[in-house]
């Protein structure tokens, strides 16, 4: 159990590090979703064509092979994803702006892959407003805009929280796939490392990880439940 | 669906739409040509080099590299197949389970004397909170670091399987969890006079469950079973982690010969795509023919309750 002490500052460094490229995914996949989604309910058919296309590669392709795409493709498209090395997230998220660029692959991967999972929820908590609802405001005169922003959207938000949830727990998850994608000292890479190359017994290491990746799911998964039984109590 | 959004266009409508239409193809078409064709073109990435092997049968390669790409996809299949079975089967007995203790949670054991009921009411409650724990956990748990600790703390204490079983076991504690849950919440969203009518005719909590339950609660929950073997399927690809030779791993090896990652990759994501697309289609077909089955059934039969539906969309929505 002694490496829980002596290596507690490599949990905790994991820690922070899977956090991060956590919260910039979801940052990226929110807005990139949020895009997408809009290209699919849009009137006009080949930016719907483009959105649809979108959701159908990324969501059926392997997170894993979307990684090894961004880091073998991106450098033969001459970029290195330094468009990523924004100067003031720098100061705080340290990794956006080192020299070796697999992390920004990683997160590039990452939050591609999560956007088409975005999209799908967004788009869900739009399908389940009710037609009459949209039909009326069109009715009244509003124009696409107006009947998105004033009716439409204030009332799929609340059928996309539990999905959008879920989706981001399940991206909390996949993240630790970039410990195996040369990202070092992320959660699953300081599992490999100190149960391999340093040589600690395996039951201590595997419960310090275990505890690391349960602190982010199981409250934020939890939290979802309690929205979805008030959901389900309002709607009765 | 999203055409409720705007009017059927009038005729100035519908010129905008194709004006807009057309720039917004020449946009993207310009922006793959100038970002994606161009560059990739200078690094001579379409020269068939690069892709004869893979695409050009009176290429020397040809044959062998499809050889080695089918064994990866049949232990791909091979690995789907297993752990899918596998963690059906352990998903169902872990929601029978569950709802068996939780049904026991309230027993008082009235004929038993005072030691032997308490003894018994500590075993039910003690197996309920176990389960849950090990619910919790394996749910919250990433499943690539499930297979990893699979592979790596198996051998520490004395067992050593193939890596396919490694990948199997890893997988299957996930997915058997989450089908647990998914079973288990179809179960409890049906109907509860379902429950009381079959108490009613004098079946057991067992028969309840084995009989007028589980069997309902499959039926409902079937696209988001579906869409969960895409998941399996997409998380075979995991197997790279612990060598074993999937379609990825395959890939890596022809790549470590050939050197030409971007082409082995997209014939790569292209099959995969096609399976998962295939099985998705599938997934909102088995959904269509069901809602239709109810409607037709007559009065008797009901919508879910919209907790289950939305349980069942962000199944579909998580994968």
């Amino acid at each position: 159990m002694n490496v829980l002490i002596d290596k507690f500052d490599v949990f905790a460094g994991g820690f922070w590090l899977t956090l991060q490229i956590c919260v910039l995914a979801a940052i990226g996949a929110l807005i990139l979703g949020a895009v997408v989604a809009v290209l699919r309910i849009s009137p006009v058919p080949p930016l719907r064509a483009v959105g649809t296309a979108y959701v159908t590669v990324f969501r059926n392709m392997p997170l894993t092979v979307v990684m090894f795409f961004a880091a073998f493709a991106l450098p033969a498209l001459g970029s290195n994803a330094d468009f990523l090395r924004i100067p003031g997230l720098e100061v705080v998220f340290t990794r956006l702006g080192t020299d070796l660029p697999y992390f920004r692959f990683a997160l590039i991967a990452l939050t591609l892959y999560t956007a088409a999972f975005v999209c799908e929820a967004l788009r869900s908590g739009i399908n389940a407003v009710p037609p009459g609802q949209a039909e009326a405001a069109r009715s009244l005169g509003l124009t696409f805009g107006q009947n998105l922003r004033y009716v439409v959207l204030p009332q799929s938000w609340k059928a996309s929280i539990v999905p959008l949830g879920s989706v981001i727990i399940a991206m909390i998850k996949n993240s630790a796939l970039i410990g195996f994608f040369g990202v070092v000292g992320d959660l699953s890479q300081s599992a490999d490392q100190l149960t391999s190359a340093e040589g600690y017994a395996f039951i201590p290491v595997a419960i310090g990880i275990s505890i690391g990746y349960l602190i982010m799911t199981v409250p934020l998964g939890a939290l979802l439940d309690r929205i979805e039984r008030r959901q389900a109590v309002a709607a009765r | 669906m999203s055409s409720v959004l705007y009017d059927v266009p009038g005729p100035r409508q519908r010129r905008l739409t194709l004006i807009l239409s057309i720039a917004a193809t020449i946009l993207v078409l310009a922006g793959a040509y100038y970002l994606i064709y161009l560059p990739l073109d200078e690094k001579g990435q379409f020269s068939m080099e690069l892709w004869g092997p893979l695409i050009d049968p009176s290429n020397e390669n040809f044959f062998l590299v499809w050889e080695r790409i089918w064994v990866g996809i049949k232990n791909t299949l091979t690995a789907a197949v297993l752990a899918i079975v596998a963690s059906l089967i352990i998903g169902t007995l872990l929601a029978v389970l569950r709802l068996q203790l939780k049904s026991l949670a309230g027993n008082r054991y009235a004929g038993l004397s005072a030691p032997v009921a308490y003894l018994l009411r500590g075993l039910g409650n003690g197996l309920a909170v176990l389960t849950r724990v090990c619910v919790e956990v394996f749910r919250g748990l990433p499943v690539v670091i499930t297979i990893f600790f699979v592979a790596r703390g198996f051998p520490e204490f004395g067992v050593t399987l193939g890596t396919l079983w490694y990948l199997v076991i890893g997988l299957t504690i996930y997915n058997g969890v989450v089908i647990a849950e998914i079973l288990r919440s179809g179960m409890e969203g049906l109907p509860f006079g379902q429950r009381e009518a079959a108490v009613a005719i004098g079946l057991s909590p067992f028969q309840t469950t084995t009989l007028i339950l589980l069997p309902q609660s499959f039926r409902i929950m079937l696209p988001a079973l579906i869409s969960q073997l895409v998941v399996v399927l997409k998380d075979t690809s995991l197997g790279f982690i612990i060598s074993y030779e999937e379609t990825l791993n395959i890939g890596k090896q022809i790549i470590g010969v050939l050197s030409n990652p971007i082409q082995v990759y997209f014939v790569i994501a292209v099959l995969f795509i096609l399976v998962n697309y295939s099985l998705s289609k599938l997934a909102q077909y088995v959904q269509r023919r069901l809602s239709q089955g109810r409607k037709t059934a007559g009065p008797a039969a009901q919508a879910p309750p919209a907790a289950l539906t939305a349980q069942a969309e962000s199944g579909i929505a998580a994968m």
